[in-house]
């Protein structure tokens, strides 16, 4: 854990996806997708435990913790956590709430 | 139809999305991401860039039924697609764009209307809402209504301004597209002005690529390198002040480059085209391609097109290439380039895209640049996309304009 002193995302935030942009399980794909014009991004597992959570009322924190308590063996998981949503915010897929 | 699919801009996302679907895993696991559905030839404009078919007039007559595009829209879900381009000639000449978008929504595709704005009106942009459309794209010429007009051949300067307005009310996203030549690439401010005063939030400036009828009208519509830079700084400029929110594509033209575009992401990688009458393409302009027998929906499903036709596994990896292609350290770059610019100039659809430096057709290219110079090719009237010219290419009686081509364009 060491992005969070330097890192855009606070853990007070609150994140929603985007603006016409949709998130979405594929069966084809076995992967996470989001949708948006003109393009589409896919998801590699832990990214898509990320936004699945954001239901616009969660905290950076909230899921962070929900995602200790679904893995508690993954090691050093809140950097990934935290360096996921400041892709996701930079790429556009999220808009702060 | 304006270029936008195929512009690179569209699918970098998605390359950038699966890097781990190298070009030999292709070969048996690829699946389509984009069913790009041309639904009819017919359109109400006759823009110059068109890269619709010359010949279309042939495929005018047997379009594709209702309940035929919704077993296409299944069958392609069925085998991974997700975006979904609802694309012609324009498609709201049909009266069942409705039906398409409620099925679209049904299966999980995200939708997108690629129109030209005629034909929008209050009644259907309402019944696409509720159905479930996710955006529409449309086509702006320029700044001017003059040059709207002429590029056209149409009077839709003021349409297009308020259908803009339309999508924008109706709380859609604004995705538009400017096919750039050389009549609009002097106003690239103006025109990233007016997108940003019309509220869009994506713009793609798609640099005209020759194919159809703008291969035809190539010496009259290339720009110049010099305007090609220019655009691109201007464009540059505009991204970099933070206050210009607004997503811009800048679709680079491949005749000013010396490595050819990475067609369609790769053949038969992730787009899938079906055609106003079933014709099932891996690109828009495949059917220039000499003995190929495109495999279409009304004979069998998608599945079967996909997956083991002989056109869709023909250029599928590097395995068909011939050299300087086949021991090019850059191969996997740009697979190539594009099958059909590679035969319509040279008459070798295994041959490297001419635009390649390394190329031994590459005098091609710089022989067209030189030719758009010349006030004499220059001075030739433009062919304008419409059914009274496409019967006269089909009658033979533009031959001069489409002989030094080894298909009709």
């Amino acid at each position: 854990m060491t992005s969070a002193t330097t890192s855009t995302i606070a853990h007070t935030d609150v994140y929603a996806l985007a603006l016409h942009h949709r998130f979405q399980w594929e069966e084809a794909q076995q992967n996470y997708v989001i949708l948006f014009p003109e393009g589409m991004v896919k998801l590699h597992g832990g990214a898509g435990e990320v936004l699945k959570r954001l239901d616009g009322k969660l905290s950076v924190a909230d899921v962070v913790a929900d995602l200790k308590a679904a893995f508690p063996d993954a090691s050093n998981i809140e950097a990934d956590i935290i360096g996921m949503f400041e892709l996701a915010v930079s790429k556009g897929w999220l808009r702060k709430l | 139809m304006t270029q936008a699919s195929l512009g690179e801009s569209v699918v970098q996302k998605t390359v950038h999305a699966q890097q781990n679907n190298g070009v030999a895993a292709s070969l048996t696991h690829t699946q389509p991401l984009w069913l790009l559905a041309e639904v009819t030839y017919r359109c109400p404009l006759h823009c110059a860039f068109c890269y619709n078919p010359t010949d279309y007039d042939k495929h005018t007559q047997n379009e594709l039924t209702t309940e035929q595009w919704l077993q296409a829209l299944r069958d392609a879900r069925k085998l991974g697609a997700l975006q979904l381009g609802i694309s012609g000639g324009e498609p709201l000449l049909r009266d069942d764009i409705e039906d398409i978008v409620v099925e679209a929504k049904k299966l999980g595709y995200y939708s997108n209307l690629i129109t030209s704005g005629v034909g929008l009106t209050e009644k259907r942009i309402q019944a696409f809402k509720e159905g479930g459309l996710d955006h529409i794209q449309l086509s702006m010429h320029d700044i001017t209504e003059e040059i709207n007009n002429f590029i056209t051949n149409t009077k839709t300067f003021e349409l297009k301004k308020k259908v803009a307005a339309m999508i924008k009310n109706h709380g859609y996203p604004m995705v538009l597209n400017v096919v750039i030549h050389r009549y609009n690439i002097g106003h690239m401010r103006e025109i990233l002005e007016m997108a940003q005063a019309l509220g869009a939030d994506y713009i793609e400036l798609a640099n005209t690529q020759y194919y159809g009828w703008s291969l035809v009208n190539r010496s009259q519509l290339m720009p110049t390198k010099e305007q090609v830079d220019e655009a691109e700084a201007i464009t540059n400029e505009f991204r970099a002040n933070p206050d210009n929110k607004m997503k811009i594509f800048f679709v680079v033209p491949d005749y000013f480059s010396d490595r050819p575009k990475k067609c369609m992401n790769g053949w038969g990688e992730v787009f899938m085209i079906v055609t106003a009458n079933g014709d099932v393409l891996p690109c828009h302009s495949a059917r220039v391609l000499p003995n190929m027998q495109f495999p279409n929906v009304r004979d069998s499903g998608l599945a079967y097109a996909w997956q083991d036709s002989p056109t869709f596994n023909k250029y599928r990896g590097d395995a068909w290439m011939k050299e300087p292609c086949r021991s090019c350290s850059e191969k996997e770059n740009d697979l190539g380039g594009c099958r059909c610019q590679a035969f319509l100039l040279s008459g070798d659809a295994e041959a490297a895209d001419p635009v390649c430096s390394k190329s031994p057709h590459r005098h091609l290219i710089d022989q067209a640049i030189i030719d758009s110079k010349n006030p004499q090719s220059v001075a030739q009237p433009i062919v304008f996309r419409n059914d009274k010219n496409s019967k006269k290419i089909l009658a033979g009686e533009l031959n001069d304009r489409v002989k030094a081509f080894h298909a009709l364009p």
